[in-house]
């Protein structure tokens, strides 16, 4: 048993972090490193400064232009880019369609949006959820009708992430809703943000943040040629897309990011003329946020080592999605604490043109409980904690 | 990057499997539970007769000279099957101890006794205010002519009645709480002045409280250098928190396991209630608690012999409060979920959660070590 990085994979780690300190903007990076929303400009222009160096897309093979890197180059490289202020990859492009489109799409779909989503010209979206199918997916009732050479596609998807910026959206459509089981009727379209019949109506969340999305389908043609893979086998794609979005969903690296930016502010808060961090109740809290972190490090590099001996990490991935992301919601509970009755004036800190002025009290104070809210949702997204416990409870324990 | 176990690694692990299976049925340990003396010699051989009790004592003096990890193993094994034996406090702390001192002559009259299994030897240091701080160190050791008169209590020392011999930490300088003066002794728990009040506490294990009243000790009886004992003391320490990890991880998975079982034959309503999902979330929760034992059980196993001290205590008492917390729910929720059954005697699941109980308050509570933890982080790191 060894817990160490091989030489050959700590010389890739200072590789990457040379990488962070020569290349990433750091107008960028100090935005990320405050806690402000990334402008989509600035995801576009990291984009294309990663690729430019070969690492648009961290976990593609060589056939599709990625560096071929396995688990543990990935994990090194996610934890850098993290620490390092970078923004998060956004992963509809990257991470969700790009791997569908490698394993199931035709070679004139792969040569046509492939090189377009490494190299950021393609912005892209999710249309998966919709008002009546969440954790229960497979009831989406967005009807997928053919007409010849092309789909006709009505219907409604909803918590669409940035899809205000999409050039492209990939969806699950019904295309059979007289299937026997409800996974059977569905396909898997790609389509054009521009086609007629698309409207996009934005969902505000209680941090004020346009981050979501209503995704409105009205009478919209969609190549048949659009469709990956076959018809009504839409949802073998989800499956395997889902499984792709685990990757990364410990998160440790932008935690750690977040403990020391905590650190940061309970030694600049005070409390009875002391700092704040040698209060012993918030010194206690704050460990305590600090341990469960470390044992998360610790359960991910378990993960990934078999990972990479091919051992299938499958239903793992939910107890890393429980923990990281109840760190990620102890650690901004904890920085709103940390400033007290300052984290409460509210600028327009969660949006684009948000900056780091705070309507009153210290700018560092300005964007907390904006945050607070905001990671609300990562119990609730991408299977939310209780569908993760059902996945434990089936998958690993056999109930 | 390796999480995987060499050969003899999981031979051993599979050879303590296999000893408890045989020895260590429920009704052989409710027997050993009900004699006079509470744990039994003769699995004490059989343990030395398989390596277990060498497995921490150095090659030069007759062990096997292995480490955390195949003490971690060993520890895992152990904490399923329950034993009542002075495993911990013998076969680890002890010789991590006496490793630690460096005491060539000492070392060589007591390891390869301690390898055979032939001679019990407990380290004595805990007190009533120690409470895992472990410079705490009330006992007074005088110097005489020609010796040491050492007066003080040491309590709920875990296999203390069970010492062929001692080793007791007291005060040759400084006062309570110093680093410095604290020097470790020999003593035979025969001589005039030690009381011995021998226990059962409520795991089914040992302990006893060791009265010292003007011990008269030789002054060959010093281990180590006078007062300089408690870098050996925290650094053994390290390595009997990494162990006992082991042991409640072990633990850990056989609860689950229980639970698990338990739940899927026991019928209710008409079905198992294992169907039901506030009681699948709940062995969600269980499971996922045990796996962060686990990784923290590591973490514990690399770090517990790091030359870096703060770095050291900081990773120790870490996985000290991840495990004694995971203890308390995991332990907890097995007998919520066991229903009455799991009040009951006659269930193993009792007998793991009163061990989880203990373990928690061992070495340390999880609340001592949260604060350990922040006096070892620098407020930067």
């Amino acid at each position: 048993m060894d817990l160490n990085f091989t030489a050959a994979e700590l010389a890739f780690r200072d590789e990457v972090r040379q990488f962070m300190r020569d290349q990433l903007p750091s107008d960028i990076a100090e935005r990320v490193r405050n806690g402000l929303a990334v402008r989509a400009d600035d995801y576009t222009r990291w984009q294309k400064i990663l690729h430019a160096r070969g690492w648009g897309g961290p976990g593609w093979p060589t056939q599709f232009g990625g560096p071929d890197w396995g688990p543990v180059h990935i994990h090194i490289y996610e934890e850098e880019a993290a620490a390092a202020g970078a923004p998060r990859t956004i992963p509809f492009g990257l991470k969700m369609v790009a791997p569908v489109i490698m394993a199931f799409g035709s070679p004139a779909q792969q040569q046509r949006f492939l090189p377009r989503i490494l190299s950021g010209e393609d912005w892209w979206c999710q249309g998966y959820s919709e008002p009546g199918a969440g954790s229960d997916l497979a009831s989406l009732k967005t009807r997928a009708e053919r007409q010849g050479d092309h789909y006709l596609v009505n219907g409604q998807k909803t918590w669409n992430t940035l899809g205000q910026y999409a050039d492209w959206i990939f969806c699950l459509v019904r295309t059979d809703p007289n299937a026997p089981k409800q996974q059977q009727g569905i396909s898997f379209l790609l389509i054009d943000m521009k086609t007629p019949g698309i409207t996009v109506r934005p969902i505000i969340t209680m941090d004020g943040a346009h981050e979501v999305n209503e995704v409105w389908f009205e009478n919209v043609k969609v190549p048949v040629e659009n469709r990956v893979g076959e018809e009504n086998k839409g949802w073998t794609y989800a499956k395997f897309l889902l499984g792709h979005e685990r990757t990364n969903i410990a998160g440790v690296g932008a935690s750690k990011r977040e403990l020391s930016r905590l650190k940061s502010i309970a030694s600049k808060e005070v409390k009875n003329g002391r700092p704040l961090i040698e209060d012993p109740l918030f010194a206690a809290r704050l460990a305590q946020v600090e341990i469960d972190l470390m044992a998360l490090e610790i359960t991910n590099l378990r993960a990934l080592s078999a990972e990479t001996e091919k051992r299938a990490p499958g239903p793992e991935a939910s107890i890393l999605k429980i923990k990281g992301t109840e760190v990620q919601q102890a650690l901004s509970e904890l920085m709103m604490y940390a400033v007290g009755p300052y984290a409460l004036p509210f600028g327009r800190v969660s949006t684009e043109e948000g900056d780091l002025q705070s309507v009153a009290g210290p700018d560092y104070a300005a964007p907390l409980a904006a945050t607070y809210c905001n990671v609300r949702k990562v119990t609730i997204y991408g299977g939310s904690n209780e569908i993760q416990r059902n996945i434990i409870s089936q998958m690993i324990l056999g109930l | 990057m390796d999480f995987n176990f060499s050969e003899e690694q999981q031979l051993l692990a599979d050879t303590v499997q296999r000893f408890l299976r045989e020895n260590y049925t429920f009704e052989a340990r409710r027997d050993i539970l009900n004699s006079k003396a509470g744990w039994s010699r003769d699995n004490w051989q059989a343990m030395a007769g398989l390596g277990l009790t060498a497995l921490n004592v150095p090659e030069e003096h007759g062990g096997l000279g292995n480490g955390p990890v195949e003490t971690m193993l060993v520890m895992n094994a152990l904490g399923e099957g329950l034993i009542l034996e002075p495993f911990l406090a013998a076969a680890v702390l002890t010789p991590a101890l006496l490793i630690a001192l460096g005491d060539h002559a000492a070392n060589e009259q007591l390891m390869p006794d301690i390898a055979s299994g032939e001679r019990i030897v407990i380290v004595a240091h805990q007190e009533p205010q120690t409470r895992g701080e472990l410079n705490h160190v009330a006992t007074r050791a005088e110097k005489t002519s020609n010796g040491y008169v050492l007066d003080g209590l040491k309590n709920v020392i875990s296999g203390g009645g069970a010492a062929d011999e001692l080793l007791i930490s007291a005060r040759t300088s400084g006062r309570t709480g110093d680093t410095d003066g604290v020097s470790i002794f020999r003593v035979d728990p025969k001589t005039p002045g030690v009381t011995v009040k021998d226990y059962g506490t409520i795991d089914g294990q040992r302990a006893a409280d060791i009265q010292l009243g003007k011990v008269s000790v030789p002054a060959s009886s010093l281990i180590g250098l006078e007062g300089q004992a408690s870098a050996a003391i925290e650094a053994a320490h390290e390595q009997a928190l990494s162990a006992l990890c082991a042991e409640a991880v072990g633990i850990m998975k056989a609860v689950n396991a229980a639970t698990l079982e338990y739940t899927k034959n026991r019928k209710q309503f008409g079905v198992p209630i294992s169907r039901f999902q506030a009681l699948q979330h709940r062995m969600a929760d269980m499971f996922l608690n045990s796996e962060q034992a686990q990784s923290m059980s590591y973490l514990a196993a690399i770090k517990c012999v790091d030359p870096d001290v703060a770095e050291r205590r900081r990773a120790l008492s870490a996985a000290k409060v991840v495990i004694g917390q995971a203890s308390r729910f995991v332990g907890q929720q097995a007998i919520q979920l066991h229903g009455g059954m799991g009040m009951t005697d006659e269930l193993m699941v009792s007998h793991h959660f009163k061990r989880l109980t203990a373990i928690d308050l061992t070495f340390g509570d999880a609340d001592f070590h949260i604060q350990r933890f922040i006096a070892a982080t620098t407020p930067a790191g």
